[in-house]
C-alpha cells in the first residue's frame, strides 16, 4: 500500500502531464482534471482492485471505473499510463490525428482502461449501472465507480438513473460527483443552481458522504469508508468538494480554465508549481 | 408467380416476443429490459419466466439504453424494448454515443413502428427511425415482415456481436413465411422471380409487394419480389443482380422516403447501376390518427400504390 506522501508525488506527476498534454495542442479541459487528481490517483493507486497489464473488456472480479464526464480526460489517461495500462510515452499523442487518445474518451481504437464512449454528458451513471447489474448477474463480487461533474447534474438522465439506483438496490455501485461548484459558463450557483446535493441524494434514496477532493489521506479515506458501505442495500454517493484547478494558484477556484490552455508563459509557471516527481513523458 | 397463403394474422411484435423467451431458454447471457411497456412489447413470458434477467426501468428511455451498454459490457446480452419512437429518437444520443460509437453488443428491439400502431397519433408513430438509426457506424438495420421472420431475426440478432436495430409493429398481418425459414442478416430473400420490374420491400410491405405483384400479373406484368429484411448492411449484390435483369425499381416501406428502405436502394444504383427508381413511401409528412388500414390508404402505403408506381417506373424505363 503506497503511504500517502507517495500517492501525492505521483498526483504532482499527473498534473504536469495533464498541463503539458492541453498545452501541447493548445486544446483541453485542465481545469476539472487538475482538481480531480487526487480522486484519479487514490482510485487508481489505491482503491480499486484491478489488473492494469491484463485489461479485459468484461473485467471480471476486478472493480472498474466509469469516467462519465469525459472532458477530465487527460487526468484519467494519465493515470492509467502511469498506473501501467499503456504506455507513459502514448500521452504525447493526446488529441492528435490516428491517436487511441481521443479528446473525450473512446474505446475504438481499444485503448487498454477505457470500457465506454464519454463526453456527451449524463450517461455515465447508468452505464455504471448497467455494468454492477451484471456484476451481480455474474456472481461477480468486484464493485463499479464512477465520476460525475457536478455541472453535468443539469443533465435529466442522471436523475433517472439515481432512481434507479435506489429503487432497485445497487448496491455494488460508488458514484463520486464532483463538487466544484464550477461549469463552462460560470459558477455552477449562477448557471443552474444545485441546491443541496447531499439532500437531493439522500433523497432518491442513496447512502450519501461527503469528502474533501484534494487532500490526499481524506480522499482515501472516503474511498474506503464508500466502499464499506456497500452491500448494504444502497448505492453510495460521495459529494466530492474538489477546487477546480487545483495544484496551480493562478488556475485554482476558477471557471476559466475549464476548457482553455496554457500558453507558453503560463505552462512555464504552471509547471513551476508542481515537482516532476516521476519524469515527464 | 410463387404463391403466399396464410392460415393465420399475427402481430410481428409476438414474433419478436416469442423469440426472445425462447433465447431466455436457450442462452443465459440474453437479458431484456423494457421502459414501463411490457405488454406491447410482448414481454411478459420472458419477464415471468426469467425474472432476474429482466430489468424494468420505468419511463426513462435515455437510462434503459445506458444501462443496457453498461450489461453489454460486462459480457451479457441486452434486448431493450420500447416504441420505435421511444427507442430511437428519444435516445438518439445514448445509442450514438454508449452504443454505437462504443460498439457494444446491445439489440435495440422497437416495436409499434411506422403509422401502423394507428389511434395514437403522430407523437407515437415513427417515420424516420430507419433513416436515424442506418447512419451509425456500426448499427444493423433489421426490419422483418411477419411474425415468423420477426421470430427468428430475434434468434439470429443474439448470434451477431455488435449493435442491432430490430424493428417490428403492432398490427395483425398475414403470417406467409415458413416458420423454419433461416434468417441470416444481411441477406435478401427472393420472395418471387420476374422480369419487368424489381419491387424491394421491408416489413409489412412485403405482403402487400406480393398482392401488388398479383394484380401486375393480371396487367402482363412480371414482378420481381425481394424481401429487404436488413436494411443495413444492405444485401447490395441481390439488388444488383435483380436490377440487372429488370433495368427498374420500386420500393416500398412503411418509413419516410427520406432516410428509409428507398434512398438506400437509390444510392445504391445511383453509384453502380443507374436506373429508374419509384418509392412507395411517405414524403415529408408526420402521421395521425387513424385506423392502421385507413392510414395505409390515406399514405399510399399498400398493393394499389405499389401497382401505381410500377406502372410509373415501367414507362420511365422504356423512354430512356
Amino acid at each position: 500500500m503506497p503511504a500517502i506522501q507517495e500517492l501525492e508525488k505521483i498526483a504532482s506527476q499527473v498534473r504536469r502531464d495533464v498541463l503539458r498534454m492541453v498545452h501541447a495542442v493548445q486544446s483541453g479541459h485542465p481545469g476539472g482534471a487538475l482538481g480531480a487528481t487526487e480522486f484519479f490517483v487514490s482510485l487508481y493507486f489505491e482503491i480499486m482492485n484491478h489488473k492494469p497489464g491484463q485489461f479485459t473488456m468484461e473485467g471480471r472480479d476486478e472493480d472498474l471505473f466509469f469516467l462519465s464526464n469525459g472532458h477530465l480526460s487527460a487526468a484519467w489517461y494519465s493515470v492509467l499510463a502511469r498506473n501501467g495500462y499503456f504506455s507513459i510515452s502514448e500521452l504525447s499523442t493526446f488529441r492528435k490525428l490516428n491517436s487511441r487518445l481521443q479528446g473525450h474518451p473512446a474505446t475504438a481504437e481499444g485503448i487498454p482502461g477505457v470500457r465506454i464512449a464519454s463526453g456527451s454528458l449524463g450517461q455515465g451513471l447508468s452505464v455504471s449501472i448497467g455494468a454492477a447489474v451484471s456484476k451481480k448477474l455474474n456472481g461477480d463480487k468486484g464493485l463499479v465507480f464512477t465520476l460525475m461533474g457536478d455541472g453535468e447534474m443539469d443533465e435529466g438522465q442522471i436523475w433517472e438513473a439515481a432512481m434507479y439506483a435506489a429503487g432497485k438496490n445497487v448496491d455494488n455501485l460508488i458514484a463520486t460527483i464532483d463538487n466544484n461548484g464550477q461549469q463552462i459558463d460560470g459558477p455552477t450557483d449562477k448557471v443552474m443552481p444545485l441546491g443541496n446535493l447531499k439532500k437531493k441524494w439522500e433523497a432518491f434514496g442513496w447512502d450519501v458522504i461527503e469528502m474533501p477532493g484534494n487532500d490526499m489521506a481524506k480522499v482515501v479515506g472516503g474511498l474506503n469508508d464508500a466502499r464499506q458501505r456497500c452491500g448494504k442495500g444502497k448505492p453510495v454517493a460521495i459529494i466530492m468538494h474538489s477546487e477546480m484547478g487545483h495544484g496551480v494558484d493562478f488556475m485554482a477556484g476558477t471557471h476559466h480554465w475549464h476548457g482553455v490552455p496554457p500558453d507558453n508563459d503560463q505552462l512555464a509557471r504552471a509547471l513551476a508549481q508542481l515537482d516532476e516527481t516521476l519524469g515527464d513523458y | 408467380m410463387t404463391e403466399f397463403t396464410f392460415t393465420e394474422q399475427k402481430d410481428t411484435r409476438s414474433g419478436f416476443g416469442q423469440g426472445l423467451l425462447e433465447l431466455g431458454r436457450n442462452n443465459p447471457k440474453v437479458v431484456a429490459l423494457c421502459a414501463d411497456l411490457t405488454g406491447s412489447l410482448k414481454m411478459e413470458a420472458f419477464e415471468k419466466e426469467f425474472p432476474d434477467r429482466f430489468l424494468q426501468t420505468g419511463i426513462a428511455e435515455a437510462n434503459m439504453i445506458g444501462i443496457a451498454a453498461g450489461l453489454a459490457t460486462g459480457g451479457h446480452i441486452p434486448f431493450t424494448g420500447t416504441f420505435a419512437n421511444f427507442s430511437t429518437g428519444r435516445v438518439y444520443d445514448q445509442i450514438r454515443q454508449s452504443v454505437a460509437y462504443s460498439e457494444k453488443n446491445v439489440k435495440i428491439c422497437a416495436s409499434h413502428a411506422g403509422l401502423t400502431l394507428g389511434e395514437d397519433g403522430a407523437t407515437h408513430q415513427i417515420l424516420e427511425d430507419i433513416g436515424m438509426m442506418k447512419m451509425l457506424p456500426h448499427m444493423v438495420v433489421i426490419n422483418p415482415c411477419d411474425f415468423n421472420q420477426t421470430r427468428a431475426a430475434t434468434l439470429a440478432v443474439a448470434k451477431h456481436h455488435g449493435p442491432v436495430y430490430l424493428r417490428f409493429g403492432r398490427p395483425k398481418v398475414p403470417v406467409f413465411t415458413p416458420a423454419e425459414q433461416e434468417f441470416i442478416i444481411g441477406q435478401a430473400i427472393l420472395m418471387n422471380e420476374g422480369t419487368d420490374v424489381s419491387i424491394f420491400a421491408t416489413g409489412h410491405l412485403v405482403w402487400e409487394a406480393i398482392q401488388a405483384a398479383i394484380l401486375l400479373q393480371k396487367q402482363g406484368i412480371s414482378a420481381e419480389i425481394i424481401n429487404i429484411h436488413t436494411i443495413k448492411p444492405l444485401d447490395k449484390a441481390a439488388v444488383l443482380r435483380s436490377i440487372a435483369k429488370t433495368g427498374c425499381a420500386v420500393t416500398a416501406e412503411e418509413h419516410m422516403m427520406n432516410g428509409g428502405l428507398g434512398d438506400s436502394i437509390a444510392q445504391l444504383l445511383a453509384l453502380e447501376h443507374p436506373a429508374p427508381v419509384e418509392m412507395v413511401a411517405v414524403y415529408d409528412k408526420f402521421g395521425e390518427s387513424g385506423t392502421p388500414a385507413q392510414l395505409m390508404d390515406k399514405y399510399g402505403l399498400n398493393a394499389s400504390s405499389i401497382v401505381d408506381k410500377t406502372l410509373k417506373v415501367i414507362q420511365r424505363k422504356k423512354k430512356s
